[in-house]
């Protein structure tokens, strides 16, 4: 276990200094003007213009101006916005409604892929299993700006049944509807794969053995099977987080949240390259940390891989 | 004596691969369908003078909201512009976005994907070493910061986001290319051939190549659904497409303020681009039912 966690760590620390360079370099690197480029299209005054050079160390060379954003970026300290408000202040107040958001959906979309996927598993071939094979291929077609918008109009403002909007302070029920939305970017994967998984393992010698032992069907599945199934399913909610930051950027624009998304998507809006630098960069470490934690994860649940 | 169980006359034409997928997919409805809906939707993009002869950006606001009428099907817009009229011909710049970012990624994908495969070693840590990198920075917060870099004033964003695009989604058919390549070069028709003095180059193109370019194929067609759909992610938060061109994603971002008195400037563009993107998924799917062995 423990040199699989030096391994990791040590990949993780390269991909950690490469993406954070990739998102560096894309803002700073090769400009003609660095400063208006994080103006976006306003003009600069001449004292924003000698605060972001401060700031940014623009009149240094391009690696030394990656170190001084990486110290900053470690030790919390994100700046100001365009606008003069603290970055950091900024994500403080917007990434708990945030947090809250994502877990609904995940929780939301990892049952949903456990139940249906594994009974589908083990009716392949029937109704119900085609039915959910033509449904998750229906999820995969309707991208997030479509089933946001749609979903706001027919379930919010149509029918009446949620709120449209949701606040700062939102209740789990005005949340339900954009977790809804933003579970079905991750669900559909997520439950192919524990339905191929556990349609492999159903075929497993050790499942035979369990069953000749004469345990209870239920146990061998949701105890034998399930375990080995999630394997999968685990290292792919690592992938998903990714996906529900992206998720997330539309859903909270759309349903009106004052979370991490619309921050950023606000960010966007007014060309507010710090913001935008900044927001990015703190997404991305906790993209990276939280696939670390999963791999880990990953490694408790199939020993196999511990010894790797 | 003959077996009864056989047919009378046996095919003994060698069989490829290829050659049985495609015997599948002719039997397959998903097949048909949706390559039916994907060649009307390209129809719609190069030639939208077919479907309407409405000018999408005559815009007159005495028309705001106006009901269907004539040859504007679907009604009028907040500005008063015609939207059956803007959603045919925000066909074109959808598909073309993702048809262009889909090779390129194709392309990068081919052959660092090959070269990693091929080569091993070094070359191979290097690169899957890049692929994590970019896997790294979750897709679209990449995109926005890359699209929003590219994009000069005044421009209408079609090579900013393209490159966006195409820069950001390769991995996939790299992994894909690498674990076909790394099965192929272990065969015993590759060594033969090696022996025969064949170039690395001949190797790569002309033996391995082929016999690895299904799966690759299959992974393009996914891509270009998902390509499409992400163009008008970023278009609708504002950093893909702009200015006067016409997209899906601008239509959807500009309708959804107003959905709860004008839905159907929402509904329809929503529809052709689900409609779009699931066309494509499905005949990715299609293909890759037909030409995986394992499914038989």
């Amino acid at each position: 276990m423990f040199r699989y966690i030096v391994r990791r760590l040590l990949q993780m620390i390269l991909t950690f200094f490469g993406a954070t360079f990739v998102v560096f370099a894309l803002m700073f690197a090769n400009q003609d003007d660095p400063v208006q480029a994080l103006a976006g299209e306003k003009p600069v005054s001449a004292s924003l213009r000698e605060a972001l050079t401060e700031r940014y160390h623009l009149d240094e060379g391009l690696l030394s101006q990656y170190w001084y954003y990486m110290s900053n970026l470690l030790t919390g300290d994100l700046g100001e916005s365009i606008s003069g408000r603290e970055i950091g202040t900024l994500l403080e107040d917007s990434w708990p409604v945030t947090v809250r958001l994502s877990l609904m959906a995940l929780v939301i979309a990892a049952a949903l892929a456990l139940g249906a996927g594994v009974w589908s598993a083990i009716r392949r071939g029937s109704v119900f299993d085609n039915g959910i094979l033509a449904f998750t291929l229906l999820l995969l077609a309707l991208p997030i700006v479509v089933l946001a918008p749609v979903a706001q109009w027919i379930f919010g403002m149509e029918l009446g049944w949620f709120p449209a909007t949701a606040s700062r302070n939102a209740s789990f029920y005005a949340l339900l509807l954009p977790a809804l939305v933003l579970a079905t970017t991750v669900v559909a994967t997520q439950l192919r794969v524990t339905r191929t998984s556990v349609a492999e393992n159903l075929r497993a010698d050790y499942v035979r053995t369990a069953r000749a032992k004469g345990l209870a069907p239920r146990r061998v599945i949701w105890v034998h099977v399930l375990r080995n199934s999630l394997i999968p399913l685990v290292t792919l909610i690592g992938v998903d987080l990714g996906v529900l930051m992206s998720g997330a950027l539309v859903t909270e624009g759309v349903f009106n949240i004052p979370g991490v998304g619309s921050k950023l998507a606000q960010g966007i809006r007014t060309e507010d390259g710090p913001m935008v630098v900044g927001f990015v960069s703190v997404l991305v470490i906790v993209f990276l940390v939280m696939n670390l934690v999963v791999d880990l994860l990953y490694a408790a649940l199939d020993p196999r891989i511990r010894y790797e | 004596m003959s077996d009864p169980t056989l047919p009378a006359t046996i095919d003994t034409r060698p069989r490829s691969l290829s050659g049985d997928a495609w015997d599948d997919l002719r039997h397959s409805k998903i097949f048909w369908v949706s390559s039916g809906l994907a060649l009307l939707i390209l129809l719609m993009a190069f030639f939208p003078t077919l479907f309407t002869s409405a000018n999408p950006a005559d815009c007159t606001l005495s028309r705001q909201y106006a009901g269907p009428s004539g040859g504007a099907l679907f009604g009028f817009d907040y500005q008063g512009c015609d939207v059956f009229a803007r959603t045919i011909h925000g066909a074109g710049n959808s598909l073309w976005v993702g048809l262009l970012a889909t090779l390129l990624a194709g392309v990068i994908g081919l052959f660092f994907g090959m070269a990693a495969g091929y080569f091993g070693g070094a070359v191979d840590a290097i690169l899957s070493r890049g692929i994590d990198i970019v896997l790294g920075i979750p897709f679209l917060l990449g995109a926005v910061v890359f699209s929003g870099r590219l994009s000069g004033a005044g421009d209408d964003g079609v090579t900013a986001v393209t490159l966006t695009l195409g820069l950001l989604t390769w991995t996939s058919a790299a992994r894909v290319m690498r674990s076909s390549v790394v099965a192929a070069k272990g065969q015993d028709y590759v060594a033969a051939a090696r022996m025969l003095g064949a170039s690395p180059a001949r190797l790569m193109f002309r033996h391995i190549l082929p016999n690895a370019f299904a799966p690759f194929i299959v992974v393009m067609a996914l891509l270009l659904g998902a390509n499409i759909a992400a163009e008008a992610t970023l278009s609708f938060l504002g950093v893909g497409l702009k200015g006067d061109a016409i997209s899906w994603g601008v239509q959807i971002a500009e309708a959804q303020k107003h959905a709860r008195v004008a839905p159907a400037p929402l509904i329809w563009p929503s529809t052709f681009l689900a409609a779009t993107v699931l066309a494509f998924i499905m005949l990715g799917d299609a293909v890759r039912d037909a030409f995986d062995p394992k499914l038989r």
